[in-house]
């Protein structure tokens, strides 16, 4: 296992891509430290900006300790391995990785999990705007994987989720599931408004309600209570998250839209009164 | 050889080669998880004249399904695989999503997989959609109570089927009371189905018949009325005689089943514990009386 404490709080963003376990079991500690960093516009060496603690062993275990917040990219494209981030996480977190899990002891910054195609991410704290979304110009968003967050999380959660599970412990930011190709995203407090838009397929799941009115491209089908609910909520449930007896015996209604697109789309909302 | 007083046959059970899976049904109620389960393993008594054989594993606690709600299982049994996948989507197509509120599962980490939620889905009419959870693919198919979820992949193992023995008593009353003794203890080991009604045979079978049209026929040696009209294998004094007949995912806890059962068979009013066999040609699994009792016979 090796462990990274950053020397001091940054000015400026540090680009740190390179911070992939299965990159790093493989070198030796004098070679980590001379890997280079974007550090604001100068190339420094990694040794410059961060202690290096290894004890030794070649397994892909990484953890960083302290304020990353500032620090982009971390895990990025990662395939494999283990990485605990002891503090907050910068913007691209996991992003486009396949598999491996991180785990984010704090919040974390926008485009974590962005395109990510396996894997998991777990948040404690917050998540910033576009998590597991998809970056401009692209079709598709997150492709496959978990990422789930303990707290709220910002704009545009699961833009063009195509594959995987989002769930959110506590409310999503507007526009949650914005253009929406496939895959689940469960927020266990509310959905910001203006969910599912654009959506051709997927599920969005509101245990604690919507904020705001349903669009109007959305139309209700039915009061029922999906199985396939019972069978996500006991999975979240040994996950660590509060699945109460109201979520365990309550319906949920389906709306299903999103009718600008293919409208296959379903967003479930818990009804709180309807046991 | 004798066991509590009964004595042990020395012969033995001759078993064959199946190919097993295991579902894991659940309902809204324990009610309505056992009509599930129930219909999954109905008319399902032997592969020669039922398509495969089934039965219902053990019911589960709400605490030990998948989702939550209260659940079966139930092993069933074909000869090939090609049966066995047939059999399991005419169950689970007509039996299962056909029982309101249910839930399909593969319990079964086989050695192959087949197809099943994946063939059952266009049930939906293109309205189905799928879910991949924990690694595995779960399709939701729209019904008129809500939705059927039906796991994409099921587990297959090669098994073993036909491990049996009969209970030879001299009165009717305790031979049924014996063999319903064996019923309670075999019922108890996992992996491990008794297909027939009740756990309990009465109409046991040989090869053949005087008819050149029936393949199997009712088996003369054993039927207690017609003893001094055929080459009987019954001791004077048999008035009735059961056969229990049993299937395992594996040889081990099928042996485990036979052994519980012999044991829990030998009561008073039963005179011998028998054996159905083929003279050892036909089945791959040999399952002698004696050495099931093994150290545990006086």
């Amino acid at each position: 296992m090796k462990v990274l404490r950053p020397r001091c709080a940054f000015d400026v963003p540090v680009e740190a891509e390179c911070l992939v376990p299965e990159r790093l079991a493989e070198m030796t500690t004098e070679a980590l430290l001379r890997l280079p960093l974007a550090y604001g516009r100068f190339s420094v060496p990694l040794g410059e900006l961060f202690e290096v603690e290894a004890d030794g062993a070649a397994d892909a275990a990484v953890v960083l300790e302290g304020d990353f917040s500032r620090v982009k990219r971390i895990g990025e494209n990662m395939a494999g391995g283990s990485l605990e981030i002891r503090g907050n996480a910068g913007m691209h977190l996991g992003a486009g990785m396949s598999g491996g899990t991180i785990r984010v002891l704090g919040d974390v910054d926008a485009w974590a999990g962005a395109m990510m195609s396996g894997g998991c991410i777990e948040i404690t704290g917050n998540a910033g705007p576009s998590l597991a979304g998809a970056y401009p110009g692209e079709t598709r968003g997150m492709r496959g994987g978990m990422v789930l967050v303990r707290g709220d999380t910002g704009l545009r959660a699961g833009e063009r989720l195509r594959r995987g599970l989002v769930v959110v412990g506590g409310c999503t930011g507007d526009f949650p599931g914005l253009g929406m190709l496939a895959g689940t995203l469960v927020a266990f407090g509310t959905l910001g408004i203006r969910a599912g838009a654009g959506s051709k397929r997927g599920t969005l799941v509101a245990l604690g309600g919507v904020r705001g009115e349903m669009l109007p491209t959305y139309r209700e089908a039915c009061v029922y209570r999906p199985v396939f609910l019972d069978r996500l909520l006991r999975f979240l449930e040994r996950e660590g998250f509060s699945v109460t007896a109201e979520h365990r015996s309550g319906r949920f209604r389906r709306w299903v839209g999103d009718a600008n697109e293919l409208g296959k789309g379903e967003i479930l909302v818990h009804e709180k009164d309807l046991q | 050889m004798r066991f509590a007083g009964v004595e042990i046959e020395d012969t033995y059970a001759e078993a064959f080669k199946m190919w097993g899976a295991r579902l894991l049904v659940t309902g809204s109620s324990p009610e309505w998880a056992r009509a599930a389960a129930e219909a999954a393993a109905g008319f399902a008594h032997s592969v020669i004249g039922c398509g495969c054989e089934a039965g219902v594993e053990r019911f589960l606690s709400p605490e030990e399904t998948p989702d939550g709600r209260p659940g079966a299982t139930v092993l069933l049994f074909a000869s090939s695989r090609k049966d066995l996948e047939k059999q399991l989507l005419l169950r689970v197509g007509q039996a299962v999503m056909t029982c309101p509120t249910s839930a399909c599962y593969n319990a079964l980490a086989g050695e192959e997989e087949l197809s099943v939620g994946g063939k059952l889905r266009y049930f939906g009419d293109g309205w189905q959609g799928s879910k991949v959870l924990e690694g595995a693919r779960f399709w939701r198919i729209p019904v008129m109570d809500g939705e059927f979820l039906v796991e994409d992949r099921f587990g297959i193992r090669r098994s073993i089927g036909g491990g049996n023995f009969l209970i030879l008593g001299a009165e009717a009353r305790a031979a049924l009371e014996a063999a319903e003794a064996a019923v309670r203890v075999m019922r108890r080991v996992p992996g491990v189905i008794l297909p027939f009604p009740g756990g309990i045979v009465r109409s046991g079978s040989k090869v053949g018949s005087r008819y050149k049209f029936l393949s199997a026929s009712t088996n003369t040696s054993y039927c207690p009325s017609l003893r001094p009209l055929v080459e009987s294998a019954l001791p004077e004094g048999t008035n009735c005689v059961y056969e229990i007949v049993a299937d395992g995912l594996e040889e081990d806890s099928l042996r485990q089943a036979l052994r519980d059962g012999v044991k829990a068979a030998c009561r008073e009013g039963v005179c011998r514990i028998s054996a159905g066999n083929y003279g050892g040609k036909l089945g791959q699994y040999v399952f002698t009386l004696r050495d099931l009792l093994g150290g545990d016979a006086p």
